[in-house]
């Protein structure tokens, strides 16, 4: 324990601006993941476990396409629409067929999935790590602001995670098809018999939220050495970032993912033997306080 | 009356039995000597070190070729059983224990990091088979005389070894560049850890200015470093040390990149020049202090660099820090069932005991294994700074093998364990 580093680092500037655009930069990646999954937990009440292995085929999709066209905008397309696309594909072969069924069979098939897709990565890729590098436009000199240091790439990848939330809160709140999602997720058999293609709207959803791994996969794929089984970490961090938030809420998953950045960032300061530890302590004061999370509804 | 004299008298008898016996046993013995002798060999195969684990088990394969080419250990063919352990100890045990009782191995390489090799070294002690570790480099492995067992050895480099002389080469940069305020980043877990304390101790005898103001300690196989990063940013070192390895150092280094960290200090990263990092990190910074791990150009000889391109063509591939650990391990074996006349694992172990072996990873072209601690010495050790462009690591200093092994005889001493 260092409480003195964490005061000291309260009492400067420098040391607030580059922690706390740290914690957002840990965190945006982490929302990326986590708002998909509980996208489609609030929608198809079904925990999908194989969500890390959208975040990681995001992250080699990327790099195949950026090794192929050395465009990040290639490869940030390929990676959201081939995981968005096979999201689809997912939720219609495999996943609609264990809705309503208990929460072991879902665990199964999704478990299932997860070493296929990383056997799949194995072949296709290979055993060993790889790394797609820096995208020349990033490679600039980090800014400073007040004394802080702030990546040029990470300030794009905070852009990108708040103008998602922006965008998906606006979109759910504000537009017809945001309003069958919501009406969706709180009685699906009423929106069915309004004549709603329900089918099509949860493998929109599903896709919809695999979009959302794989392109926080191809976010993460400059600065993260791709290997196989590399969505299993985020995928537990993204679960404590739902539990923390509140499964099915969007701000939960924004706020939930940020106080993990930042907890880990302050953290590691001032207790570096027990940043991980901190994540799950606060976890469980959050759920014994309040146990739907943050944001959460209860259930009644 | 006469006893009539019986065709077969009790001499004719039990000679005729003796030599059926003989007989009927000669084709047993015979068909012993040419069985063919399993060797379970527990690796990583899959996950973030998945690339060491293969170069691991191409290297392995390699020498058993040649190996068995020249009549294998002791008249019988080898035959490498090799298992994926994931980089998990509790899988490094299971698939250990698997390989002996249900695989019929003989005897284990145990191509397991730290991590599994622990794990692994227990299942031999529990098991009694000879087991060589060629991956795991935490001192204590083999140091410690309460974790050591008549039955293991380590045939590869050792955390304690390359400290001193890492903490020597790093000690003269320090004082010629007035290198005071050091930061540490290494893996959280007994090989990060204890390397790391063994680097900062030589490299404080050598250069007593030498003030540690900040440690970063990722978790093995941790995917995002940004906390690490911006901490060693606030505290400022003058130079850091890191013993990241694999992906793990390709990751940080990447990361460290956008931050512009490394332009701020002096780098020391121990397990940097293995071609493994060298030609994954896309960027590679110019002037990173490593050790040597695998470099086909240190020692600079002709059949080190005739090695490393048969590996090469080989495998398409250049060989690692792992490879050459676990190409010395096949041959060590084979000159110990030379030596013992047999391919029966406690023979062998007592062979190994002290067995010195020609081979192109030798400072001086041969390794011993120190009976004392059974243990190897001797390899090719050094430091030297990176350039992005073959040969990576152009000229490496040498460390002093009689230096390395007073350094360490008083380390043990230190410990208790000398």
């Amino acid at each position: 324990m260092n409480p003195d580093a964490l005061l000291t680092c309260f009492a400067s500037s420098a040391c607030l601006v580059t922690q706390v655009t740290s914690g957002f930069i840990i965190g945006m990646l982490l929302f990326l993941v986590a708002v998909g999954l509980t996208l489609i937990f609030g929608v198809l009440k079904v925990v999908n476990f194989t969500h890390g292995a959208f975040y990681m085929l995001g992250a080699y999709f990327a790099f195949t396409a950026y090794g192929l066209t050395g465009s990040f905008v290639a490869a940030l397309a390929a990676a959201a629409v081939g995981t968005g696309l096979l999201g689809v594909v997912f939720e219609r072969w495999f996943i609609s067929r264990v809705y309503g069924g208990n929460v072991l069979m879902q665990l199964l098939v999704c478990y299932g999935f997860i070493l296929i897709f990383d056997d799949v990565v194995r072949i296709v890729w290979g055993a060993e790590f790889r790394s797609m590098g820096m995208p020349d436009a990033f490679m600039l000199p980090p800014f400073i602001v007040a004394g802080g240091v702030i990546p040029a790439y990470y300030l794009f990848l905070i852009v990108c995670g708040l103008v998602i939330a922006a965008g998906l809160g606006m979109g759910l709140s504000r537009t017809r098809l945001g309003k069958t999602i919501r009406a969706a997720s709180h009685n699906p058999d009423m929106v069915s018999a309004l004549g709603i293609n329900t089918g099509l709207l949860y493998a929109c959803v599903f896709g919809f939220g695999g979009l959302l791994a794989g392109l926080a996969g191809g976010l993460a794929a400059p600065v993260r050495s791709l290997t196989s089984g590399m969505g299993f970490s985020i995928l537990i961090e993204s679960f404590i970032v739902t539990v923390i938030g509140g499964m099915g809420s969007i701000l939960g998953a924004l706020v939930g993912a940020i106080l993990i950045g930042l907890i880990r960032t302050f953290g590691t300061l001032g207790f570096p033997l027990f940043t991980e530890g901190l994540m799950y302590l606060f976890m469980a004061v959050v759920l014994i306080a309040k146990p739907t999370g943050l944001f959460g509804k209860d259930i009644a | 009356m006469t006893r009539k004299k019986s065709g077969l008298d009790r001499r004719s008898f039990m000679a005729l039995a003796a030599g059926g016996a003989a007989t009927l046993s000669m084709p047993h013995i015979a068909g012993a000597q040419a069985k063919t002798i399993r060797i379970g060999m527990p690796t990583i195969l899959s996950g973030r070190v998945a690339q060491l684990g293969t170069s691991s088990r191409n290297a392995a394969m390699m020498e058993v070729e040649k190996v068995n080419a020249a009549g294998g250990l002791a008249g019988r063919p080898i035959e490498l059983v090799i298992r994926d352990s994931k980089g998990q100890p509790q899988e490094a045990a299971r698939v250990a224990r698997e390989l002996i009782n249900t695989d019929n191995c003989e005897m284990l390489i145990d191509a397991e990091a730290s991590t599994g090799g622990f794990a692994v070294h227990e299942v031999a002690r529990d098991l009694g088979v000879l087991c060589m570790h060629t991956n795991s480099e935490t001192s204590s492995l083999t140091a410690d005389p309460k974790l050591r067992i008549p039955n293991a050895f380590r045939c590869c480099r050792q955390g304690i070894h390359d400290s001193a002389a890492g903490g020597n080469y790093a000690a003269s940069i320090a004082k010629a560049k007035n290198l005071t305020r050091w930061g540490v980043v290494s893996p959280d877990y007994a090989y990060g850890r204890d390397t790391t304390a063994e680097f900062l101790m030589y490299l404080k005898r050598f250069a007593p200015n030498v003030e540690v103001i900040t440690e970063a300690w990722p978790k093995i196989f941790q995917a995002d470093y940004t906390e690490a990063i911006t901490k060693l940013l606030q505290a400022k070192p003058q130079a850091l040390y890191s013993c990241l390895w694999g992906g793990d150092l390709t990751s940080f280094i990447d990361q460290s990149a956008i931050y512009a960290l490394l332009n701020q200090m002096e780098f020391f990263a121990v397990n940097m020049a293995d071609y493994t990092a060298l030609t994954v990190v896309k960027n590679l910074p110019k002037g990173i202090h490593s050790g040597n791990r695998y470099i086909k150009t240190f020692p600079q000889t002709p059949a080190n660099a005739a090695w490393g391109d048969g590996y090469r063509a080989k495998f398409n591939e250049y060989p690692t820090n792992w490879s050459w650990q676990n190409a010395l391990v096949v041959n060590m074996l084979a000159a110990a069932a030379k030596k013992a006349g047999s391919a029966d694992g406690k023979k062998m172990a007592e062979a190994l005991m002290g067995l010195k072996i020609e081979t192109p990873f030798g400072a001086d072209g041969t390794v011993t294994m120190r009976a004392e601690d059974q243990t190897l010495i001797g390899y090719a050790i050094g430091w030297g700074t990176t350039i992005p462009t073959e040969p990576y690591v152009p000229g490496v200093t040498p460390g002093d093998w009689k230096q390395i092994l007073e350094l360490e005889a008083e380390w043990k001493k230190s410990k208790g364990w000398a």
